[in-house]
C-alpha cells in the first residue's frame, strides 16, 4: 500500500497538479500509511476511522490552480450569482458544467474546516472536497489511484469553471476587480504554448507489437505535453479489422498491458475492458479511412466548445445534449454527446463528425483527432487545435474586454 | 396513529402455513432505518432463529423487498429470498430479479416471514392485501409447468415465483425460479419451500410506492443513468446489456482464470467458439430484464429459452469439458425446469467427473441432471459426494457451497471474497472482479493481497447495502453509494448519505456473522480447498498463474480478521457487537 501511496505522490507533482514534496497519501489495509509524515496527519488520519475508505490524497494544489480554486471558493460579495445558497450562506459547492463533472464529480463541495469531522461530513456525499486556504481531499475505496483521479478532475474542473465564468462575465459587461486580479494572476502562472511536436510513429503501425508500442509512445506524448490529465482519453489504432485501444479507466501515460485487442466483427467480447468510447472510435473507422485516434482532454478547446452567445436559447442549460446547431471552433466541429452509449451519447454524434474533419470537439468534454497516416499526425492535430483554441479564448476576451463584437 | 413511510410500505406480512393464518406487522420505523430492507430487514427476522433445522417449522423463509423497490430508482426490481442453508447449514440469501420484489412492494408489503409447514402442497397468493393459501396440485411439477398454469389463471403482470422436483426430492442444491427465466440460485433455499410444502408464490400488486421527494428522487436517477451509459461493462457494445453477463466468458479465457476441468486448469482451449458472440449468433437471443431495469442483461433465445448466464457457461463448458453448445443450451433450461441451482449443479459434476475419470456425453449429463433432481447422490452436492468416496478435498467449495466461475489463482481478492463469504463460495459478496478484471472503480493488482483485507470488507459492507435497497449489484460497477444514497435520502425522507448506507451494510454482514458463529463456523470455514494452494493455473501469454501462497493468503485473511471486528479465529465479539447496535453473539 505504501508504494502505491508513494507513487500516486509523485504523480501528482509530476503531472504539475501540486508542489513536489506537498502531496500526502495515506493507505489503509490494516495498518494505516503514509507516503511521507506530516504535521496535518493528525487532522486527515481520523478520516479513516469516520469515512469507509481506504485511501485518501491532500495536497495544495500548485499554481495556477490554487489562485484558480481559492477564487472559486471565496465567498465573495454578489456572489449569489455562482452558488451562493438561498439563505444568503457563502457557497457551499462548485458546479462545473464540463462532463466529467457532471457525470462522475457531479459537484465539487466546499468544506471551510480542516477539521476531520467537518470534512468527512462532505466527503460522506462527495469524491473530493475543496478546503479553501489548505488544498483539495479525496478518497477511494479501493486504491489510492481513485484520490489521485478525483484530485486531478477537480483541478480540471475548477479551471475550466474559471476561465468559462471569466468569458461569461466578460460577454456580460465585464468581471469584478476581484475577478480580474486573480485572471491576471493566473494567466500570467499559464505555461507556455508548446509547439513542439514529439517523435511519435509516421505511419501506420502494421503488427500488433508496433501498434502497442506506438500507442503507449502517443499516450505518454498526449500526458506530457498536458493535453490530458493522465487517467483520461483514450487512444486507438486500426490494424487490418480489429481495433487496439486503451482499457477503460487506463492512464495514458501508462499503457503498457492496458490496451484491448477488440475485433470489429464482434467475435469476441475481450473488448468489454475497454475504453468506454470503443463504440464511438469503431464507427469512425468504419465510417472513414482512418487508422488511428487520440483523444484528449485540452482545457481551452473544452472551455471554448462549452462558449456560446445565445443567451436566449431555449437548450440552454442542456448544451451538452441538445444543442441543435452546426458550431465550430477554428474550422474544428463541435457535437453534443455525453459519455459512452445512450440515446444521448456521443457514440451518436462524433463518428460523422470526426470521420468528415479528422478533428472534432465534444461539448464540455475533449477533443478527437484522427489520421488515416500516424499517431504523430493525430498527435499534431491535437496540439494544433489546442493551440489555436488557445489563442482564440485570448482574442474573443479582447475583443468582448473592448467592446467588439467577436468574431 | 402511525406516521406513514415513504419508501417503505410499513407492514410485513407473517404467514402460518401450519394454521393458515396471517398477521400484519408494522415494524418501528427505527428498524428500518437500520435494516434498511431486503437482505438486511430480512437477517433481523432470521436471528433470532437461525440456529433452527431446516425441517423445523418455526425456521422461516423470508422475502423482502428494499426501500428503492418499485421506485423510479434504476434497476431496483431486486428482493431477497433468505433462510438457513440447507447445502451449507450456514445463513443464505440469494437476491431476486423479475417482478416479484416489484409486485410485493405494489401489494403492499415490504416483505413475508413464511412459517410453518401445510399438511399438502400448497401455493400463496396475493393480490394487494389479499392473501390466500391454496392447495395445488402442482406438486412433483417442474417450473415451467406450474408458470405456465399460473400465467393462464393469473392477472396480467403477475409475478411468480416456484421451486421445481429438485427441491421437492431433497436436493439442497435446489433453487427457486421467478418469473420463468431469473434463478434465486445459490444455498438450496428451494429445498426450505419444499419444508414448508409450499410450490409456488404469486403476487400481484395495483399500489404505488410513496415517495418523499420526487423531483430529487428524479435527479438521483438521472445522474446514475448518466455513470451506466458511460460504463463499458453494462452499456458498451460488448457490455451486459448487449452480450449479456456471458460477455465475461472471453474476459475469463484472456486472464486465463477460468475454472476448467474441476478448476484443476485455468484455460480451456475450445473457450474463443464457445463465447457469448458464438451463442448469440446461434441462438439469435433478445434481452430481457428486471422490473425498473434498462440494462437488460438476461437473453432470452429466439425459441424461448433463456441463454445461460456467464457461471452457467463456463461450468458447463470448461469446467465439465464440454464443447457442445446445444448440450450447455439444454442443460440451464433442464436446470431451470427442475429448479436447480446451475453452479453447484455444475461444479458437483465436474467433481464426479475427476473423481470417477468418466466424461460426460450429451445423453449422461442429462440424466445427472435428472437424478440429481430426484434424489441421485450428486444433487447432495459436490463436497458430500466427495466425502462419499474420500476425496473431500476435490469438492470445489467454501463451507459447502460451490465456487463460481472465477479461478482464485487468478485473482487474489476473489480468493479472500470466497473464503470469508458469509454464505459459501460465493463470487458476489465482495465481487473483487470488479476492480481485479473489470477495472471499477479503478484497477487493482489481481496478482497481490496488498490492501485486499480492507477492500474486501468495505465492499461486502457496501454490497450488503446493496442488497438491502433492493437494486441490482451490476449498477455499482458504474455508480456508487454516493448516488444510491440520494435515491434513497429522495424516496425515503430521511438523511442518508454514502456513509450512512455504508454502516448499515457493515450492521448487516456482522449480523450474518453472527448467525454463522452461532452456527458453529469459525475461520477452519474460512478457507479455500488445498488444491489452490498447491497446484499451478494455465500460464501461458504474458499471465503466470502460480499457486496461492497460503502463508500471504493466511495473513490477508487474519488482517480481514481484525479490520472487521472478529477475534483471531473469525468470531464475532462482544465489542464490536455492541458498537454496531446488534445484540452480541450467544
Amino acid at each position: 500500500m505504501k508504494a502505491l501511496c508513494e507513487k500516486y505522490a509523485r504523480k501528482l507533482a509530476t503531472q504539475g497538479l501540486c508542489a513536489p514534496g506537498t502531496a500526502l497519501v495515506g493507505g489503509l489495509d490494516a495498518e494505516l500509511e503514509w507516503n511521507r509524515f506530516d504535521p496535518r496527519i493528525d487532522s486527515l488520519a481520523p478520516l479513516f476511522d469516520l469515512l469507509p475508505i481506504n485511501s485518501l490524497v491532500f495536497a495544495p494544489p500548485a499554481e495556477p490552480y490554487a489562485t484558480i480554486i481559492e477564487h472559486l471558493a471565496a465567498p465573495a460579495p454578489g456572489a449569489a450569482a455562482h452558488g451562493a445558497t438561498a439563505h444568503g450562506n457563502p457557497m457551499n459547492s462548485l458546479r462545473p458544467e464540463d462532463t466529467e463533472t457532471r457525470t462522475f464529480l457531479h459537484d465539487i463541495p466546499i468544506c471551510r474546516e480542516f477539521t476531520p469531522r467537518a470534512m468527512a461530513a462532505t466527503l460522506s456525499r462527495r469524491k473530493a472536497v475543496i478546503v479553501p486556504g489548505q488544498g483539495i481531499v479525496s478518497c477511494g475505496t479501493v486504491s489510492p489511484e481513485q484520490g489521485f483521479v478525483f484530485f486531478s478532475s477537480t483541478v480540471f474542473a475548477c479551471f475550466v469553471l474559471f476561465f468559462s465564468r471569466y468569458l461569461a462575465e466578460a460577454r456580460q459587461g465585464g468581471p469584478d476587480a476581484r475577478f480580474r486580479a486573480a485572471f491576471e494572476a493566473v494567466v500570467a502562472g499559464l505555461p507556455a504554448m508548446r509547439r513542439d511536436l514529439p517523435p511519435l510513429a509516421r505511419t501506420i503501425p502494421t503488427s500488433h507489437d508496433e501498434a502497442l508500442a506506438a500507442m503507449a509512445e502517443a499516450g505518454r506524448a498526449v500526458v506530457g505535453h498536458g493535453l490530458v490529465d493522465s487517467f483520461f482519453g483514450n487512444i486507438s489504432c486500426r490494424l487490418g479489422e480489429t481495433i487496439l485501444i486503451s482499457q477503460t479507466g487506463s492512464s495514458l501515460d501508462e499503457l503498457e498491458g492496458c490496451i484491448d485487442a477488440c475485433p470489429m466483427d464482434g467475435s469476441s467480447t475481450a473488448g468489454l475492458t475497454a475504453s468506454s468510447e470503443l463504440t464511438a472510435h469503431e464507427d469512425v473507422y468504419r465510417q472513414s479511412d482512418a487508422r488511428c485516434i487520440l483523444h484528449g482532454h485540452p482545457r481551452f478547446s473544452v472551455i471554448l466548445s462549452m462558449d456560446c452567445d445565445r443567451a436566449d436559447c431555449a437548450d440552454r442549460g442542456q448544451c451538452h445534449v441538445r444543442c441543435p446547431q452546426c458550431r465550430t471552433v477554428e474550422g474544428v466541429p463541435i457535437v453534443p454527446g455525453e459519455v459512452g452509449t445512450g440515446p444521448t451519447g456521443l457514440c451518436n454524434t462524433l463518428p460523422p463528425a470526426l470521420a468528415g474533419h479528422g478533428a472534432a470537439i465534444v461539448h464540455g468534454h475533449g477533443l478527437f483527432t484522427a489520421s488515416t497516416i500516424g499517431f504523430a499526425d493525430a498527435f499534431a492535430t491535437l496540439l494544433d487545435t489546442e493551440n489555436r483554441c488557445r489563442e482564440a479564448y485570448f482574442r474573443r476576451l479582447d475583443e468582448l474586454l473592448s467592446g467588439r463584437t467577436p468574431a | 396513529m402511525r406516521t406513514p413511510l415513504f419508501g417503505w410500505t410499513g407492514k410485513v406480512l407473517h404467514i402460518d402455513l401450519c394454521s393458515g393464518e396471517t398477521a400484519v406487522q408494522h415494524p418501528a420505523r427505527r428498524l428500518y432505518e437500520t435494516c434498511l430492507g431486503g437482505r438486511g430487514l430480512a437477517g433481523h427476522f432470521l436471528r433470532p432463529v437461525c440456529t433452527l433445522e431446516i425441517d423445523d417449522p418455526d425456521l422461516p423463509l423470508l422475502l423482502f423487498a428494499g426501500p428503492l423497490t418499485g421506485t423510479i430508482a434504476p434497476t431496483s426490481g431486486r428482493g431477497t429470498f433468505m433462510s438457513r442453508s440447507p447445502l451449507t447449514g450456514a445463513i443464505c440469501d440469494s437476491s431476486v430479479g423479475g417482478r416479484l420484489a416489484t409486485q410485493l412492494k405494489r401489494a403492499g408489503w415490504d416483505g413475508l416471514v413464511i412459517t410453518g409447514r401445510a399438511d399438502s402442497p400448497i401455493g400463496i397468493e396475493i393480490m394487494d392485501g389479499e392473501v390466500r393459501l391454496i392447495p395445488t396440485d402442482l406438486a412433483g411439477a417442474t417450473t415451467d409447468v406450474v408458470f405456465d398454469h399460473l400465467a393462464l389463471k393469473g392477472p396480467t403482470g403477475m409475478a411468480m415465483a416456484a421451486i421445481g422436483p429438485a427441491a421437492e426430492n431433497g436436493s439442497p442444491l435446489a433453487c427457486v425460479m421467478a418469473d420463468r427465466h431469473h434463478a434465486a440460485g445459490r444455498g438450496g433455499l428451494g429445498l426450505v419451500w419444499a419444508a414448508k410444502n409450499l410450490k409456488y408464490i404469486a403476487v400481484k400488486g395495483t399500489g404505488k410506492v410513496r415517495v418523499h421527494d420526487k423531483a430529487g428522487l428524479l435527479r438521483a436517477r438521472e445522474d446514475i443513468l448518466r455513470l451506466m451509459a458511460a460504463s463499458p461493462v453494462l452499456l458498451g457494445r460488448h457490455g451486459f446489456s448487449c452480450r449479456g453477463t456471458g460477455a465475461i466468458y472471453d474476459l475469463m479465457d484472456a486472464r486465463r482464470m477460468m475454472p476448467t476441468d474441476n478448476f484443476a486448469r485455468t484455460r480451456f482451449a475450445d473457450a474463443p467458439r464457445l463465447n457469448a458472440p458464438a451463442f448469440q449468433a446461434a441462438y439469435d437471443p433478445h434481452g430481457h430484464g428486471c422490473t425498473g431495469c434498462h440494462i437488460r442483461c438476461k437473453k432470452i433465445a429466439a425459441d424461448g429459452r433463456a441463454m445461460p448466464e456467464f457461471e452457467t457457461m463456463s461450468h458447463f463448458t470448461a469446467l465439465i469439458g464440454n464443447t457442445d453448445m446445444e448440450l450447455v443450451m439444454q442443460a440451464n433450461t433442464l436446470c431451470n425446469r427442475l429448479g436447480l441451482d446451475t453452479i453447484s449443479a455444475g461444479a458437483t459434476l465436474a467433481c464426479h467427473r475427476e473423481i470417477t475419470g468418466e466424461d460426460f456425453t450429451e445423453r449422461t449429463l442429462i440424466k445427472a441432471l435428472y437424478d440429481m433432481a430426484h434424489g441421485g447422490h450428486l444433487g447432495r452436492g459436490s463436497l458430500d459426494f466427495a466425502e462419499s468416496c474420500g476425496r473431500a478435498e476435490l469438492s470445489m467449495s467454501v463451507k459447502g457451497m460451490e465456487l463460481a466461475a472465477y479461478d482464485p489463482r487468478g485473482a487474489y481478492g476473489m480468493a479472500l471474497g470466497y473464503a470469508l463469504s458469509t454464505r459459501g463460495g460465493c463470487h458476489l459478496r465482495a465481487y473483487p472482479v470488479s476492480h481485479e478484471i473489470l477495472r471499477k472503480p479503478v484497477a487493482t493488482d489481481r496478482f497481490s493481497f496488498g490492501g485486499k483485507a480492507r477492500i474486501i470488507k468495505l465492499a461486502e459492507d457496501a454490497n450488503a447495502a446493496v442488497d438491502s435497497l433492493g437494486v441490482c449489484k451490476f449498477a455499482f460497477l458504474a455508480a456508487g453509494l454516493e448516488e444510491y444514497g440520494r435515491a434513497f435520502a429522495a424516496a425515503t425522507g430521511l438523511e442518508a448519505d454514502g456513509r450512512s448506507l455504508m454502516a448499515a451494510g457493515e450492521r448487516v454482514y456482522y449480523n450474518e456473522k453472527i448467525m454463522n458463529a452461532e452456527n458453529g463456523f469459525e475461520a477452519c470455514d474460512d478457507d479455500l480447498p488445498p488444491r489452490f494452494f498447491a497446484e499451478e493455473g494455465s500460464s501461458g501469454g504474458d499471465v503466470t498463474v502460480r499457486p496461492i501462497d497460503r502463508a500471504a493468503f493466511l495473513e490477508a485473511r487474519a488482517a480481514y480478521y481484525r479490520i472487521r471486528g472478529l477475534d483471531e479465529i473469525g468470531r464475532p465479539t462482544h465489542e464490536t457487537s455492541t458498537r454496531l447496535g446488534l445484540e452480541p453473539p450467544r
